[in-house]
């Protein structure tokens, strides 16, 4: 009989989540040494993760999204018909803060139960649905509001401008005072849904149906899932997270227009890419994703930093990013299939 | 009395075999516009001719609004019907590789200096040029899809971010304004000519690809493609380069629209340029009534489709629907579009229309 | 009614448009017992398997369990679950990306949680009880594809089934695989779970099994003590003849002179990844040959090594003495090959193009890109070949699909013949057709061999080989184990090589 098999083979969820945390420390660290000075302060860290909460968010729904096989365009445009609603509520209709919240997880709520209507139980292709998705939020974004406006809603504004301080990272400046290390309340909401979606993926029935159905959605029905309601109900949350990821983008930015978080939806694939979840579906993580939305906002922070300071860098590096990756990912499968039919 | 009978249902036979035929659903979509707006506010369709300022003839009106925008459209969307028909996908980078052939046209024309008195080189180079960097857009794209065999959605995703940045930079982010009319013309008028040049264009564009459909195989090889993968390789065929050929010969199409994009501005505006065109040639290929999930098309209908789009969008304009805001209105059209072409969605309709027929043949014989 | 028994099917009919798949078939399990399904391919054994599971409605018949008067009401893969019938179907319906234990519980564990440690616990005791080496904590894919076929059996076990149907568990193994599995069966029946067994290897049977059912052509042919049925005489209840009347059939037409004959086509040391021993093979002008053995010998997988469907590892090739490379079908295509796929729907027929293109497809191909067929000649082509081989359709313009499989089989024969080919192969051309097209389809294959074409014939009917073949290639295990030519042409030879071992 033949031994176990002891194979501490690294699997390829392993693999590509080990080549991502390598990716972003090997940046980062590079940064360190090459461009000194503004990545040695850990405030430079931290408003990394302040410019990037909402990212985080919808990045993680993005993920769990593409575990189950499928694909969500529409989060940035949730995100800008998010911060327009909740900005036009707040302004001039003299809203206040916690119906502001209920707007973005109501709008949340609505495009992902329609989107995943769609998906699942009409079985229409996900790009297409969430592509339209991503055209009606923008469309409708501009219809609630035209111009863009700053929100002038004291309570908000109190909120926006609130500042969670981090013990032990303040550093002196210049003149000798000490400054405290802060994050945004965003990056705290960001955090722990970090952790909580963690939990969910890792420990709950609905959790682990995602991966089951995004690994071979036939096997997962023969295993006794619903693989609908498990579709339906990863779209559902993907755009619950693009709603409260729209209110923290709002928080962050204190505005709203219709050319808000305009490409989010471009960076939340390419974190969850980075971030080694598989666009085939069924591998993923959301440890993997909080790094892949550090990774890339990193290198956009070295380009910008480096001098390289026009605009259109940032899409080109991010675009180059995510075909490193893909192609990365397409080798990476297309080798398992070899091997398996050598076999 | 049985005489009217048979006719009678000679009749509906005729309206079923209009009904079952692909063209049907654009030209449907058509009348009902053309009807929607007869009846709102006929002077939609009063044509005029009146002279410009360089005072030369030109037809203005709203039908010929509909034939000189619908142009590029009409372009990207015989393009778009080849890839999705192979794929079974769809090119999203299409407005933003047009941004990078007419940047790279401007850059052309206009060397180093952004602001040139005389061109710095001959049109026809500088389209030339942009049709080969177009062409490459389109072999990157066909390489992740055919060879890579990532999703075409995803892979063209790459460009649809990167390409608006990518056209920036080949102009240093600079906007070039070309001051030579000539340069004009492909986007306007040709001096003596009142119907715009972009309809000629468009129409010269459906003669090739005309042509190339009747004297090659495109079609067949295309179509087996879409239909059987597995098929078309034992007979002969290679789906991987031929999914290839159809995004090169889509990049072929953005160069061209690219070039009337850039002649009508004689300039380039990188975030706005072509912005959205992709979900348009989508929805002109869905609305041609072919499937999205590729297989047998319909080149006709497609660039009726496309028509038809621009056709819709000049009503809303004319309704005085903001630019930014049209997406809202043709995203519904989509989502329209997909679910009544979705199987369940047929199945049960189907189903629903049997009971309906079989209730009334019920009452027939009671 | 003995009380062992835990299964028990009663005349049950099932019919698919077109085709009886069962009729009145019967079928018992007696705890701990192997029993094997036999019956050649499009004999009713998954169907009658997908009724069981619930995959399938029946339209006739009943089904009762152990410990229960009533009727048992299945009617989906749950509710055969339910009634502790569990499957494990040849492909393996288990996630790769989970890890061994959790493929094991996933869509059965109570509770809103995932208790990673109790579940590691009691899958790590499963396997060790059943002696499988994996680890709970391993990911499915890092195992190889035996173990992943015995987690499946474990998840199956676990759900304390009563029944156990294992559908061609075996055929992606290789022996000491299969061993390993046939351990875990024994053990599995001295514990009182009753089996159902359905494979293509008769050595396998001949292993483990302790009854055999045999269905043919949708009927139940009967159901035989393992020690009554001989190999040969298996054999010939799923073919369908008796050993008695197994006469020599052929005869009426000239047998072929393979002497003065020059080959056509040659292969030596051909191998492909497809699975495929090495093998040499053969062909000369004028000749009728063929490929038989069982489903899943290799028989399909050596014509498409031929042809370069599959890809090919090494081998020479010889096309008319001269040496060729075939890498891809457009090569053996240019060199005069063409290829009827066996599978018609998924590799056959343009399932939307019209009858007409897809007539003309292979040898528009050849023709080259920039040179179409005109109209005129398309249409002149595909009248000719529609009224050749009788193809019934309305018009050329009607798209395949909506045509028989008889006449879908005949339009793909008739885009093989007008690429003119030399050397034409032919992979289970009378597959689900009626008897009718199944004759004239055979005619056709003498008339052309007699104009000068070789013609590589296979067919899972061994008569229809018989009476079109002048020569044998038989297969087993996807091994060539031995060739029949002129006296050796009987049903009886055959079905000895095909058994092997001459154990009976």
């Amino acid at each position: 009989m033949k031994s176990p098999k002891k194979s501490k083979g690294i699997t390829n969820s392993n693999l590509l989540l080990i080549i991502t945390i390598v990716v972003f420390f090997a940046m980062y660290i590079g940064a360190m040494i090459f461009q000194g000075k503004g990545f040695l302060k850990p405030q430079t860290f931290l408003n990394i993760l302040n410019a990037n909460a909402a990212l985080i968010i919808t990045s993680c729904g993005m993920s769990i999204v593409m575990i189950t096989g499928g694909i969500d365009i529409s989060v940035g445009g949730v995100a800008a018909l998010v911060s327009m609603c909740c900005a036009v509520y707040l302004d001039f209709h003299d809203g206040n803060v916690f119906g502001a919240v209920l707007i973005a997880l109501g709008i949340g709520l609505a495009f992902g139960l329609v989107q995943g209507f769609l998906v699942a139980y009409l079985g229409i292709q996900p790009f297409i649905v969430s592509l339209a998705g991503m055209f009606f939020a923008r469309g409708m974004t501009t219809i609630v509001n035209t111009n863009p406006f700053n929100v002038a809603n004291e309570a908000f504004v109190a909120l926006k401008n609130t500042r969670v301080v981090v013990p032990g990272l303040g550093v002196v400046n210049k003149i000798g005072k000490y400054v405290d290390a802060y994050v945004e309340i965003g990056v705290v909401v960001a955090l722990l849904l970090v952790v909580i979606l963690f939990c969910v993926l890792r420990w709950t029935k609905p959790g682990r149906n995602f991966y089951a159905v995004g690994g071979n959605q036939q096997s997962a029905l023969m295993l006794g899932i619903n693989v609908k309601r498990t579709k339906f109900l990863a779209h559902l949350l993907c755009g619950l997270l693009a709603g409260i990821g729209g209110f923290v983008y709002f928080m962050h930015v204190g505005s709203g227009s219709a050319s808000h978080a305009s490409g989010m939806e471009m960076n939340a694939i390419a974190s969850s890419i980075i971030g080694g979840t598989m666009l085939t579906g069924g591998v993923g993580n959301i440890i993997g994703t909080l790094f892949g939305v550090l990774s890339l906002s990193t290198i956009q922070n070295i380009v910008s930093s480096a001098g390289l300071d026009q605009a259109w860098w940032t899409g080109i590096t991010v675009a180059a990013m995510l075909c490193l990756f893909l192609v990365i990912q397409s080798v990476i499968m297309n080798r398992k299939k070899k091997i398996k039919r050598i076999k | 009395m049985e005489n009217k009978a048979v006719k009678n249902t000679g009749k509906s036979r005729d309206w079923g075999k209009l009904f079952g035929k692909q063209i049907f659903i654009p030209i449907a979509a058509l009348l009902l516009l053309a009807i929607f707006n007869l009846v709102t506010d006929p002077s939609f369709y009063k044509i005029t001719l009146g002279f410009n300022s360089a005072g030369n003839p030109v037809l203005s009106g709203y039908l010929v609004t509909i034939l000189d925008y619908g142009s590029e459209l009409a372009i990207l969307a015989i393009g778009m019907t080849l890839v999705t028909a192979a794929s079974g996908g769809q090119d999203i980078s299409v407005g933003a590789t047009i941004a990078i052939a007419g940047s790279v046209i401007l850059r052309i024309l206009c060397g180093t200096n952004s602001r040139p008195d005389t061109l710095q080189a001959p049109i026809i180079v500088a389209f030339l040029v942009a049709c080969v960097a177009a062409m490459l857009c389109g072999a990157f794209n066909g390489i992740l899809v055919a060879y890579f065999k990532i999703q075409p959605m995803v892979a063209t995703l790459i460009l649809f971010t990167a390409g608006r940045s990518i056209a920036a930079w080949i102009n240093n982010n600079e906007l070039p304004i070309i001051s030579d009319p000539t340069f004009s013309y492909f986007g306007g008028f040709i001096p003596g000519i009142p119907i715009p040049m972009p309809f000629f264009i468009a129409v010269a564009c459906m003669i090739v690809i005309a042509l190339v459909l009747k004297f090659t195989n495109l079609r067949l090889y295309i179509q087996s493609v879409g239909i059987n993968e597995s098929s078309a390789r034992l007979n002969g065929l290679n789906p991987a380069f031929i999914k290839f050929l159809t995004f090169v010969i889509l990049g072929l199409c953005v160069a061209v629209a690219g070039l009337i994009k850039v002649s009508r501005l004689s300039s380039i505006n990188y975030s706005v340029i072509a912005k959205d065109i992709e979900m348009d040639a989508i929805l002109a290929v869905a609305l041609g009534g072919n499937a999205l999930s590729g297989g047998k098309f319909n080149m006709t209908a497609s660039i009726l489709g496309a028509y038809v789009i621009q056709f819709l969008t000049t009503t809303l304009y004319k309704f005085n629907v903001q630019s930014d805001a049209l997406s809202a209105y043709k995203a519904v059209v989509v989502i329209a579009l997909v679910v009544f072409s979705a199987p369940i969605v047929r199945e049960k309709m189907s189903a629903l229309g049997k009971k309906i027929k079989g209730q009334s043949h019920a009452k027939g014989v009671a | 009614m003995e009380d062992r028994t835990v299964l028990e099917m009663r005349n049950i009919h099932k019919s698919f448009p077109g085709v009886r798949a069962l009729q009145a078939v019967d079928f018992t399990l007696c705890e701990g017992e192997i029993h094997a399904l036999m019956g050649e391919n499009g004999a009713g054994k998954s169907t009658l398997i997908k009724v069981l599971t619930g995959v399938y409605g029946k339209d006739e018949g009943k089904i009762f369990l152990k410990g229960d008067e009533k009727e048992a009401v299945i009617h989906s893969p749950q509710d055969a679950q339910k009634l502790g019938i569990s499957t494990v179907y040849q492909e393996i319906t288990l996630c790769p990306n989970l890890t061994v234990a959790e493929n094991m519980f996933i869509g059965r564990t109570k509770g809103p949680f995932t208790k990673w440690g109790q579940m590691n616990k009691e899958a790590d005791k499963i396997l060790q009880s059943l002696d499988i080496p994996a680890r709970a904590t391993q990911q499915l894919s890092s195992c190889s594809i035996a173990i992943q076929q015995m987690v499946a059996i474990a998840r199956a076990v676990d759900m304390e089934c009563k029944v156990l149907i294992l559908d061609e568990p075996t055929s992606s193994l290789d022996e000491q695989e299969v061993q390993k599995l046939f351990g875990l069966m024994r053990d599995l029946k001295a514990k009182g779970v009753g089996i159902i067994f359905v494979t293509h290897f008769l050595e396998q049977v001949y292993e483990v099994c302790d009854k055999i059912t045999v269905l043919r052509d949708g009927k139940l042919v009967g159901e035989y003590e393992i020690k009554d049925l001989p190999r040969v005489k298996l054999v010939a209840k799923m073919l369908g003849k008796e050993l008695d009347d197994m006469a020599d059939i052929r005869g009426e037409q000239d047998t072929y002179d393979a002497k003065g004959a020059a080959p056509v086509f040659e292969a030596e040391g051909l191998e492909s990844d497809a699975g495929i021993q090495p093998f040499n093979f053969h062909i000369n002008k004028g000749e009728v040959n063929g490929f038989v053995g069982l489903l899943g010998s290799g028989r399909s997988e050596s014509v498409r090594a031929i042809f370069g469907a599959d890809h090919v590892l090494a081998g020479k090739v010889k096309m008319n003495g001269k040496e060729i490379k075939i890498s891809k079908p457009l090569d053996a295509m240019k060199n005069g090959i063409a290829y009827l796929p066996e599978d018609r729907k998924a590799d056959g027929i343009v399932g939307d193009l019209s009858v007409r293109e897809n007539i003309i497809l292979a040898a528009q191909v050849l023709k080259g890109f920039f040179k179409p067929f005109s109209r005129a000649e398309a249409e002149k082509f595909a009248d000719e070949y529609i009224k050749l081989l009788d193809i019934k359709t309305a018009s050329a313009d009607t798209p395949i699909k909506s045509l028989s499989g008889g006449n879908q089989q005949k339009v793909i024969l008739a885009r093989c013949l007008l690429a003119h080919p030399e050397y034409l192969i032919l992979d289970e051309p009378t597959r689900g057709i009626d008897i009718g097209t199944k004759v004239d389809i055979q005619k056709l294959v003498l008339k052309l061999a007699s104009e000068g074409m070789s013609v590589t014939f296979i067919s899972s009917e061994t008569d229809e080989m018989l009476r079109t073949c002048s020569r044998l290639i038989v297969m087993r295990d996807r091994k060539m184990v031995g060739e029949l030519t002129s006296e050796d042409l009987t049903q009886s030879k055959i079905m000895s090589t095909i058994a092997g071992g001459d154990k009976e």
